[in-house]
């Protein structure tokens, strides 16, 4: 028993270690003294008065195309850096509003960015950058021959959608009400990426996820696209934060995004344009 | 020493192992244990009814040969046979040998009545045979009213006849009992001992029991195999070790002067030291052993020449026993003395003091090795 | 801890007014025996306050900001009896298949000596350090439909696992089953192993006396590990919600009722939180007192 106890303590030591190197590494940034003022020329990208941290909390559905265009961000800005989080847009609100320091926030859904705005936390109005449909994601080589919504209603596939609670789950309920379809999945699952996963491990035999997923996923799994998720497209919102320790840089990373350039990555990873 | 016993050493000297033939019956073991740089090699043989007593110093081996015989420690080499039958290999719950552990190791979640009930139960008895079996014995160790009392709630003796019974309730043909009176207080262990004593005499099977206590040895037993290092340095009758040590240790322990030298008629030569003249006329290698209480002191030499065996000696120490001083003298020949309290104050016996130690030829006891 | 503290301002109180002196001195000898104040070094006693207040604060926290108001609205909630009650049957679902596996492991471990049980040890210990989302993972490559043992259970006894109530059940024993094990291997370790020479020597066998003797005198270390296995299954999340699903009724526990709330209702997750919170509480305290007076 006391033997148990003091190594259940230790790994509580560790546990405890491990929180505050975590701590430690988000609170260390230590940006830029380069506050020059709010002087706002933020169409100009090439703008030598950006440097420093960007910390930019995004939708997890942006990770690749983001990752993508942060590199290009910093390339284009020598000296800057650009700090992602990703997650579900939900947490990173929760965040937000609680006090965690960011400078972008690029959502998932309105109804998330809402809950930014209405704190008080966003600088300005928030923009659509892309927009994000549904699309079944099926096994390798489709062996169910899902080719609509309504095959997914079929009791012998294990379907798993996200929960109502998350965006995509929203969405495909949505999709399901326009087509008055009931389906009973085997789980709702906490989030897009979960969902996919089932599908990726063969677990289930088809998910309800965003185009960008199934595009994500490459070969692990065949996408299968399907008229109603017209009635249910996400658009995704990005706003720059109140709290914004660097607002030129997270103005210049916002104007990235939205411009040609930008648009061009994200619908490479299946994103629509707005 | 003062056991009655003494006086009475044919009786199982007979039944020893120099009594010729292996008995069909009984103990017939040679135990080799291998541990490390330790090695064990004991011989024993012991008849029906008879009681030995492995006797030996802190790390001799002694539990090392019990745990053996018991199947708890495996045997590198040797053999086991009881009452005809090889168990080298039998695991120890299938071999018909009983423990009483030093500890007693009594189960503390089950009474004594359930404790001693528990042998019979694994033996196949149903759970009302087996109880009524552990009452009987109980009752026969005078533990009748403790028979729902948990071991914690039984006394040092009470607790070493639990275990006794319990032992002794799967019928064993060998009974082995490890330093059984040494979890005891001073006062129990004397009516302990007694009890213990003769319950062992009435045991017709074989029974070995362990001990570093001279008196327990002497007291419970019926032969004595003295064990040093590992193997067997001298086995006999309790009076025959008592007045024939062979190994400085034994001397210690029933607290005589031990010598080893050559005799040549009367005169015992130590080595290079001094030389003890006896009473017994011998030749070649021989013992001398004398009690300390056959010395006498004196701060300055002696004139008298009575005394041929006189020594020039040093206190190293003393050491008060009661109305006794053992004093521990070094010089011409290391001796322990016992003197009064009165002559050690007289004599003015202090660490360093220089005195002169005699004995008379007719206390000390030449025997060949 | 208030109760010896204000004995001792009572002896101290006595001692101004040069009270009796027996009463003092008993008083003081209660004080000295079993109160904070002496014989409890500073370097001791601070650290452990705070660690109390460390581990305590948050949970005040949930308290004091619970939407009071919405509680009822909670609780007569079908869907939170639901996921409660399922917790609760999946948790000790987990805890007996813990002990059923984790005890003679735990014995295994501890007095059978075979090559590589160390590692063996390290190995069954993983599951603490693993992040329970990746167990959850790991769960399914091994278990899943498509997993390495589980799709032979599929195939040669149309068993699948995944998100089904025995799912949960293995998620949680997954996670859980380590602590009793090393709960219970440390009683084991710390236990004489003569009693078991003892029973031996009386005629039992290996397993007899395991069943006879070691387990009634292990039985309060199971019992303090399958009171962790059965907390850490009650409050488990990433290795269910990984393996199980969710599906209300089905694999819907409340942890996965409590994350999912937090996603769109923070107060009912607080609401949740606390209905999962008084029931553990509950249950622990029942068993400990059960267990004191059994004890002595």
């Amino acid at each position: 028993m006391t033997r148990t106890a003091r190594r259940t303590l230790q790994m509580t030591g560790v546990g405890v270690a491990a929180l505050l190197a975590l701590s430690a590494c988000s609170s260390s940034d230590d940006s830029s003294s380069a506050k020059s003022g709010p002087t706002g020329s933020a169409s100009a990208p090439a703008s030598d008065k950006v440097s420093g941290t960007v910390t930019v909390f995004a939708a997890a559905s942006l990770k690749e195309s983001f990752t993508a265009l942060g590199e290009k961000f910093e390339k284009a800005h020598p000296g800057t850096k650009v700090a992602f989080s990703f997650g579900g847009s939900d947490s990173l609100a929760a965040s937000i509003t609680g006090g965690a320091p960011a400078d972008v926030f690029a959502s998932a859904s309105p109804k998330t960015m809402k809950i930014v705005t209405d704190a008080g936390d966003a600088s300005g109005t928030p923009a659509t950058f892309v927009r994000n449909q549904l699309e079944i994601a099926a096994l390798p080589g489709n062996p169910a021959k899902i080719a609509s919504l309504k095959d997914l209603t079929k009791p012998s596939l294990k379907v798993v959608l996200c929960d109502k609670t998350v965006p995509c789950g929203a969405a495909a309920q949505k999709a399901l009400d326009a087509a008055r379809l009931k389906l009973t999945p085997v789980s709702y699952e906490q989030d897009v990426k979960s969902a996919l996963t089932k599908v990726e491990l063969k677990e289930a035999d088809a998910a309800v996820v965003y185009r960008t997923d199934v595009h994500a996923a490459g070969d692990k799994v065949e996408g299968v696209e399907f008229p109603e998720s017209a009635g249910a497209v996400n658009e995704y919102p990005i706003v720059q934060l109140k709290d914004s320790k660097n607002a030129e840089a997270a103005q210049a990373f916002i104007a990235l995004v939205r411009s040609a350039e930008g648009r061009q990555v994200l619908t490479e990873a299946g994103f629509l344009k707005p | 020493m003062d056991d009655s016993r003494t006086t009475e050493p044919d009786h199982s000297a007979a039944s020893g192992p120099g009594a010729g033939d292996p008995a069909p019956d009984g103990l017939d073991a040679r135990l080799v244990v291998e541990r490390g740089a330790f090695r064990l090699d004991v011989a024993l043989r012991v008849a029906p009814g008879e009681v030995v007593a492995l006797l030996g110093p802190n790390g001799a081996g002694k539990t090392t040969a019990l745990r053996a015989l018991a199947g708890l420690a495996p045997l590198t080499d040797g053999h086991l046979r009881l009452d005809g039958a090889a168990l080298e290999r039998t695991p120890p719950e299938s071999r018909p040998v009983g423990v009483v552990f030093q500890d007693y190791l009594l189960f503390p979640h089950l009474t004594a009545l359930d404790n001693v009930a528990f042998g019979p139960r694994c033996h196949g008895a149903t759970r009302a045979e087996a109880r009524a079996r552990a009452a009987e014995w109980l009752g026969r160790l005078g533990l009748a009213e403790h028979a729902g009392a948990k071991p914690r709630k039984l006394s040092g003796g009470q607790a070493q006849r639990v275990a006794l019974a319990r032992a002794l309730a799967t019928g064993p043909r060998l009974l082995l009992l490890d330093e059984p009176l040494a979890a005891l207080d001073a006062r129990t262990r004397l009516e302990v001992r007694a009890q213990l004593r003769r319950h062992l005499a009435e045991f017709e099977a074989v029974a070995v029991l362990v001990t570093h206590d001279p008196l327990d040895a002497m007291v419970l037993a019926d032969r004595l195999v003295v064990v040093e290092d590992g193997r067997v340095v001298q086995e006999g009758t309790p009076s025959v070790i008592a007045r024939h040590p062979r190994t400085d240790y034994i001397a210690q322990l029933v607290g005589l002067n031990l010598y080893r030298g050559q005799a040549d008629g009367h005169t015992v030569r130590l080595g290079t030291g001094p030389s003890i003249t006896t009473t017994e006329a011998l030749s070649g290698p021989v013992f001398v052993a004398f009690p300390p209480s056959a010395i006498t002191l004196y701060r300055d030499r002696p004139t008298g020449a009575s005394a041929r065996n006189l020594w020039r000696c040093r206190v190293n120490g003393l050491e008060s026993h009661g109305d006794q001083v053992r004093a521990d003298l070094t010089g011409e020949l290391p001796l322990a003395a016992d003197l009064t309290t009165v002559a050690a104050a007289e004599l003015d016996l202090h660490p360093g003091a220089e005195v002169w130690a005699t004995v008379k030829a007719a206390q000390t006891h030449a025997y060949p090795v | 801890m208030t109760l010896p503290a204000t004995d001792r301002s009572g002896a101290a109180a006595d001692t101004l007014k040069g009270g009796p002196r027996r009463r003092l001195r008993r008083r003081s000898v209660r004080t000295g025996g079993r109160g904070l104040g002496r014989g409890v070094p500073p370097a001791l006693l601070v650290p452990a306050l705070i660690g109390v207040a460390f581990l305590v604060v948050p949970l005040i926290a949930l308290l004091v900001r619970a939407p009071w108001h919405g509680l009822p609205a909670q609780l007569t909630s079908a869907e939170v009896w639901q996921a409660l009650r399922l917790s609760l049957v999946c948790a000790t679902a987990a805890t007996a298949v813990s002990l059923v596996l984790g005890v003679p492991l735990a014995w295994l471990l501890a007095r059978v000596e075979f090559p590589g049980r160390g590692l063996v040890r390290a190995l069954v210990t993983l599951p603490l350090v693993l992040p329970p989302v990746v167990g959850g993972v790991a769960l399914l490559m091994a278990l899943g439909r498509n997993g390495i043992v589980g799709r032979s259970l599929d195939s040669w006894f149309g068993i699948t696992l995944p998100f089904t109530t025995t799912g949960v059940v293995v998620a949680e024993a997954f996670v859980a089953m380590p602590f009793l094990v090393i709960s219970v291997e440390g009683t084991l370790r710390a236990a004489d192993p003569r009693f078991e020479e003892a029973a031996a020597t009386l005629g039992a066998s290996r397993f007899t006396a395991f069943r006879r003797v070691t387990l009634p005198l292990i039985a309060p270390g199971i019992a303090a590990g399958a009171v962790l296995a059965w907390a850490r299954a009650l409050g488990e999340f990433g290795a269910t919600i990984t393996f199980a699903g969710n599906f209300p009724g089905r694999t819907q526990t409340m942890p996965l009722a409590v994350y999912l709330a937090l996603q769109s209702d923070p107060e009912a997750a607080i609401a949740l939180s606390l209905v999962l919170l008084a029931v553990s509480v509950a249950v622990l305290a029942g068993l400990r007192d059960r267990w004191m007076t059994a004890g002595g």
